[in-house]
């Protein structure tokens, strides 16, 4: 049998795409026939010292396949055969695993690192294979420097994988003693040293308590700071990992060392090689998040008791920092523009300064003005480019009262670069900050406007010009008129743009025929733009608007006409079909917002919606999504009468609401679905049955994401509402569907992510009992409704005692208390009566500011007076 | 272990433009969401109270409107044949007006009289009063009036009109009365039953709805006299078979209410909302104080007043479907008095009257007076027109009906070789 694997594995590495095949498929076989024999196979093989390498890999790779999966639900379906699998089958896969962490081959020791890290992260949880920390560590200090180095790197995968609570602190001390030491300049070998100081970048989670030790602390940080100047280049950059990293975890920690490190940083950022200077540039971008959220909150909340205080580090580290900063950003690269995955010094350099900026605000200016003046007219293109970066990069944080005297004075240099400077990187650069410029300073939040009738039609005709440059300066000009329309949004019924209406759209659509409009994502900006000035046109422009419908159904037309394509050109296809759908649905939302412009659209409905369903023909999920986007729009617009398009489009619309993988797809499908029953109203009936099976299969499988089960409940609730009383036929089902989300959602235990969640899934589970009881008002069939009552005011006290409701939440559940009582009426009466939330929660609903609260909470008070009243 | 990637983003918008058009469709759906919601509970709330959203009573005469009292029958555009709650909640403001008239059978003016009268027929004579819909659902019971104001709100021993414990009044039971409410005793005098105990009538022929009405009614206690439960007295009125002793029986008969006209009602017809030929309404002095229309003040105008729509190529006409034109509008008129399509505009009838040619319409001697009273949300209907014109000038007798059923009991009698399918 052992034989056998060894030669499986090989083939499955053949390049004879046949025996490979047949390869996998008898592992296959062999993993569904006897999976203890299987995984204990491949252990043995990963531990054989007689084995080649290759299949010792390999196999160690399909064992690491059967514990641990991308999918959830693999996942936890392969955990659960793990924990069942019989206990000397893994005794002996274990004892195979720890045997291989000695061998000479460090292939073989690394996959066993990684695939030991996998079961404990399956069986520490589960209080089982409680010695194996023990015994990594007794190993650490006995073994020779190749085992010593597994050893280590086996603990960085474990604590990579495991959670810490998982692990008692008396273990974790031992740990990351362990660690520290190998990572100490007192050890020898470079492996062991990398290995050490890799696996405190996964253990520095661990260490809260260490951290809270000043003893301690001190020693961690001294160690780390050692390793960053370390002779070997790979150490100096994990120790620098590992002071980003401690940077976000220990902020409130750092005051001490802080002035160390910058200190160690600077010198990296202006000695070291790349990537250890990245590293170190990383450090202050990391503090700079930090100190921005603390900040954030501390504006928000004037109670000012946010849990973290400010040590305002960057403030402090300004006068050295900036000029350090600006230095880097003379250390570009050519053509670092046209490569899209290019990061590099200068880059990172100019992204820390922008941080910076919206740290410390105004203070930043005064330390930036002086570099952009001495360098923006000098011949080198670096120090032109820098110069621009610069400024672009402190548009946003500091005071626009700081800010409009320069760009007042900039705004003309700039427009005459972008046209005429040689050199294409700092066209870029140009054009990037005069979209900067339009996003942050212009429009009606500033008071002075920086446009003025006088410059608009220079800046849109250097714009326009620009479009036709390079595909990188291109994109950039697009992005600056992107937030140009923008800043008119809302400027009334009349915009400076629309004598460029015109000229704006035509460039526009030209750009997206370029032949380069592929490179730079060109074309994909031109639309959006496109989309941003049709979302920001008036009336006045509107037959312009309606100009523009034909021409893009043209465009999207053009594209299903291809045969036969590659699949890169169907991916092509795929993306283009997908902005164009975009553009279709901005424009139907536009035109659909008022009577007259929506009336004459209305003419090409039919044409549009026969090219939404050839788009789904094509099936691809982008575009999938994206026409879904645009038909839920349509179906907004079109009323009752898109009960004409359901019977060719419901088969989409039930692929869009199975497609678990993407979820983003299912939960556009589920908001189309509530769009189309509120269009339908009764007519959605015929289609109901369908739907509602989807729903309810989609809610109780644990592969969807969890995000498109609040849609879904709140989609309960617009079906009900469109077709009343027939909703009995689910009813049953809904409700105990409801039912069980509303226990699980009326306590909340979790962090603020799952605070957000729970509450959201609060407000669609609401929203459903919303909907079914305005449904069945009036109906004969109200009484069906009765026996859910209790529980429903139980769910409404319940969630009205936690006290961590949103205000969105607390709009929707007094409703509910109003749409109860008014359905129900004196059926419910003493039941409300006896509730908290009709007398308590409704009080507090109705002395709330939120007008939107307030005035649902009159409405519940009238249906409660009249339900219990007589 | 690989080092961690840093890269952050660069030169890039953090939102895309695909994540922008997601919000917005949600934020789109959240809005239409709401909407929809608000109006569904405006709309519960439409039959009860809807104190909001319902116009103010309207006054039920103005100074300058020329209004048959109490009882306007104007007409409405196309209905639909049920009173489906939903659409209602497509309304707001105004809108609601509109709603609840369509929402009555409103008789058109008799200006012949029907074959088969004694066979097909129902007559009783109308009370005078308030025309209005009573509606008693979850323990409490509503009357509003044609233009969605409510009358009264009370308790009722109308099925689910009242919170009584004896657990009659289940909560999806409901009724829907046609009533015209008579000031001097306080009654609710029911002239047609459209729902009763969740049970919809709109598809019985008035024969069953009728036989249902005077059952029920009875039995529930609700024509018993007022009491804390029951604020009002409700009673049938006696309908007659068309014949010839019925149709005196309701002319002449003694009953407890001013009378008001009589009504006609053809037995095969069923509820349907709006205007409808199917039921007829004919006025003499004997059986009614408001045979001509009378102004604000109570007096009869010298002349016969009319109120027609302007149409697109200055036509006017009346608010029947189809529109019968009575004529056209001066162009200088128009102008000088700024009036646009759809105005609903004063006429006085002239000396020349109205002319007939083969039984239509041929001419009308219009002269302007202005723009009716805004309260108006419709014009006059032909039939109300021409029979005003009648009453001023040869009107209908009640002796012209009963020659009709003398007639037609003649022919009856003589054999015929035709059979009659009616």
């Amino acid at each position: 049998m052992a034989m056998e694997v060894t030669q499986v594995l090989l083939n499955a590495q053949s390049i004879d795409g046949a025996v490979r095949k047949n390869a996998e498929d008898s592992l296959k076989q062999f993993q569904e026939q006897n999976l203890p024999v299987f995984l204990v196979s491949l252990s043995g093989e990963l531990a054989n010292e007689e084995k080649p390498v290759e299949t010792r890999k390999l196999a160690g790779l399909v064992l690491k396949n059967a514990l641990d999966a991308k999918e959830q639900h693999r996942k936890f379906e392969l955990v659960q055969r793990w924990l069942s699998l019989d206990g000397n089958a893994k005794s002996q896969i274990k004892a195979c695993l720890l045997t291989t962490l000695t061998s000479p081959v460090s292939d073989a020791r690394s996959t066993a690192s990684q695939v030991i890290a996998k079961v404990a992260g399956i069986e520490l949880p589960h209080k089982q294979w409680p010695e194996l920390i023990g015994s990594l560590l007794s190993n650490v200090h006995q073994l020779p420097a190749q085992a010593k180095q597994a050893t280590l790197e086996t603990l960085g995968y474990l604590c990579e994988e495991v959670s810490p609570d998982v692990i008692d602190q008396d273990q974790v001390n031992k740990i990351l003693t362990a660690v520290v030491q190998g990572m100490s300049s007192s050890e020898g070998n470079t492996d062991v040293r990398l290995a050490a100081t890799r696996a405190l970048y996964n253990a520095l989670g661990f260490a809260q308590a260490n951290f809270s030790n000043d003893m301690e602390r001190d020693y961690i940080m001294r160690v780390v700071c050692e390793a960053t100047l370390c002779p070997e280049v790979r150490i100096r950059q994990a120790a620098f990992e590992c002071l980003v990293s401690i940077s976000s975890t220990y902020y409130e920690k750092l005051a001490p060392y802080i002035q160390d490190i910058f200190n160690i940083t600077a010198k990296a950022v202006r000695e070291d090689e790349e990537p250890v200077a990245l590293q170190a540039i990383e450090f202050w971008s990391s503090i700079c998040d930090e100190e921005i959220d603390i900040l954030e909150e501390y504006g928000g909340d004037f109670t000012g008791d946010s849990d973290i205080p400010c040590f305002y580090f960057i403030k402090q580290a300004l006068p050295a920092l900036v000029p350090m900063l600006l230095e880097t950003l003379l250390k570009q690269e050519e053509d670092q523009d046209q490569d899209e995955g290019a990061w590099n010094i200068a880059m990172a350099g100019g992204t820390c300064l922008g941080l910076v900026a919206r740290t410390v605000g105004d203070d930043i200016v005064p330390l930036v003005v002086p570099f952009i003046e001495e360098n923006i007219s000098k011949p080198d293109w670096r120090q032109r480019e820098a110069a621009t970066y610069a400024f672009g990069s402190i548009l946003e944080g500091p005071s626009p009262e700081k800010l409009i005297p320069l760009v007042n004075v900039a705004l003309t240099f700039m427009l005459s670069a972008l046209t005429k400077d040689p050199n294409s990187h700092v066209k870029d650069t140009t054009a990037w900050t005069l979209g900067r410029i339009f996003e942050f300073l212009h429009g009606s939040v500033v008071d002075s406007p920086i446009i003025s009738q006088a410059n608009c039609q220079q800046i849109i005709t250097v714009l326009l010009q620009s479009m036709k440059d390079t595909p990188n300066v291109a994109e950039k000009a697009c992005g600056a008129l992107y937030f140009l329309a923008q800043g008119y949004e809302e400027m009334g019924p009349s915009s400076p743009l629309t004598p460029f209406f015109q000229e704006i759209v035509q460039s526009l659509l030209t750009v997206t025929h370029r032949e380069d409009a592929g490179e730079s994502r060109l074309r994909t900006a031109a639309y959006e733009t496109l989309n941003e000035v049709v979302r920001c046109s008036t009336d006045e422009t509107a037959p312009l608007v309606l100009q523009l419908v034909p021409v893009i159904m043209m465009e999207l037309h053009n594209t299903l006409e291809g045969q036969k394509l590659s699949s890169d050109e169907r991916e092509k296809q795929s993306e283009l079909q997908g902005l164009l759908c975009g553009c279709l649905q901005v424009i139907i939302q536009k035109l659909g917002a008022s009577e007259p412009t929506k009336y004459v659209f209305m003419q090409y409905a039919d044409q549009i919606m026969g090219l939404f369903l050839r788009v789904f023909a094509c099936r691809s999920a982008t575009v999938h999504e994206e026409a879904m986007l645009a038909i839920g729009a349509l179906a907004y617009a079109t009323g009752a009468d898109f009960a004409k398009y359901m019977p060719e489009f419901y088969r989409y619309l039930e692929m869009g609401l199975q497609n678990f993988e993407e979820y983003q797809v299912c939960a556009v499908t589920v908001g189309v679905v509530g769009d189309i029953s509120r269009a339908l109203e009764e007519k959605i009936v015929p289609y109901c049955d369908g739907i509602m099976t989807q729903l309810l299969k989609n809610l109780s499988s644990n592969q969807l994401h969890r995000s498109v089960k609040p849609p879904i409940f709140s989609c309960f609730g617009d079906i009900a509402l469109a077709v009343g009383e027939y909703f009995e036929k689910y009813l049953m089902w809904a409700m105990s569907a409801l039912q069980s989300a509303a226990e699980l959602s009326t306590h909340i235990a979790g962090d603020d992510e799952l605070v957000e969640y729970t509450n959201s899934l609060r407000n669609g589970i609401l929203e459903a009992y919303s909907g079914i009881f305005q449904g069945f008002k009036n109906s004969p069939k109200t009484q069906l409704l009765i026996p859910y009552a209790p529980h429903i005011l139980q769910f409404l006290d319940g969630i009205y005692m936690e006290k961590d409701m949103d205000d969105v939440v607390m709009k929707t559940a007094i409703g509910v208390l109003g749409d109860l009582a008014d359905t129900l009426g004196s059926h419910a009466g003493s039941m409300i009566q006896q509730s908290v939330s009709s007398k308590d929660f409704l009080n507090e609903c109705l002395s709330s500011e939120d007008l939107m609260i307030k005035e649902s909470a009159e409405w519940a008070k009238l249906a409660i007076s009249r339900a219990i009243s007589v | 272990m690989a080092p961690h990637d840093i890269r952050r983003p660069f030169k890039r918008a953090a939102i895309s433009d695909q994540q922008k058009r997601r919000e917005l469709s949600l934020l789109r759906q959240a809005q239409n969401r709401r909407d929809a919601q608000q109006q569904a509970r405006c709309l519960a709330s439409s039959i009860l109270s809807l104190q909001s959203a319902a116009p103010e009573s309207q006054p039920e005469q103005s100074d300058i409107e020329l209004e048959t009292v109490p009882e306007a029958e104007q007409e409405s555009e196309a209905f639909s044949k049920d009173l489906d709650v939903r659409q209602a909640s497509k309304l707001r403001g105004p809108e609601v007006r509109k709603w609840f008239a369509r929402q009555l059978m409103l008789p058109e003016w008799m200006i012949d009289v029907p074959d088969r009268l004694a066979q097909d027929w129902y007559v009783f004579a109308r009370p005078a009063g308030k025309r209005c819909f009573v509606v008693s659902s979850n323990g409490t019971t509503v009357s509003r009036q044609r233009n969605g104001s409510i009358l009264h709100h009370f308790p009722s021993a109308l099925p689910a009109g009242a919170k009584i414990r004896d657990g009659s009044g289940s909560a999806q039971s409901y009724c829907i009365l046609d009533c015209i409410f008579h000031e001097l005793d306080q009654t609710y005098y029911v002239i047609d039953m459209v729902c009763w105990n969740g049970y919809s009538l709109y598809d019985c022929t008035a024969e069953f709805r009728f036989y249902w009405l005077n059952s029920k009614l009875e039995e529930s206690g609700a024509c018993n006299a007022p009491s804390h439960y029951h604020k009002f007295r409700f009673s049938a009125v006696p309908v007659y078979n068309c014949d010839q002793s019925g149709l005196h029986a309701a002319y002449t008969g003694v009953v407890p209410y001013a009378k008001d006209g009589l009504l006609f009602y053809n037995k095969h017809a069923l509820y349907q909302t709006g205007n409808t030929p199917l039921a007829l309404v004919w006025k003499d002095e004997n059986c009614s104080q408001y045979v001509i229309d009378t102004d604000g003040k109570g007096e009869i105008p010298s002349q016969q007043q009319v109120v027609l729509e302007l149409q697109d190529d200055r036509k006017l006409v009346t608010s029947d479907d189809p529109p019968v034109l009575f004529g056209c509008l001066d162009g200088d008129i128009i102008e000088k008095s700024g009036l646009h399509t759809g105005n609903l505009l004063r006429f006085a009838i002239g000396d020349g009257g109205l002319s007939f040619v083969d039984g239509k319409l041929e001419k009308a001697d219009l002269i302007y007076l202005g723009k009716s009273n805004r309260a108006r949300a419709f014009a006059d209907s032909y039939s109300k027109v021409l029979f005003q014109f009648m009453v001023r000038h040869s009107p209908l007798k009640i002796d012209d009906l009963l020659a009709s059923i003398n007639s037609a009991n003649d022919q009856e009698k003589t054999p015929s070789d035709i059979e009659m399918v009616g």
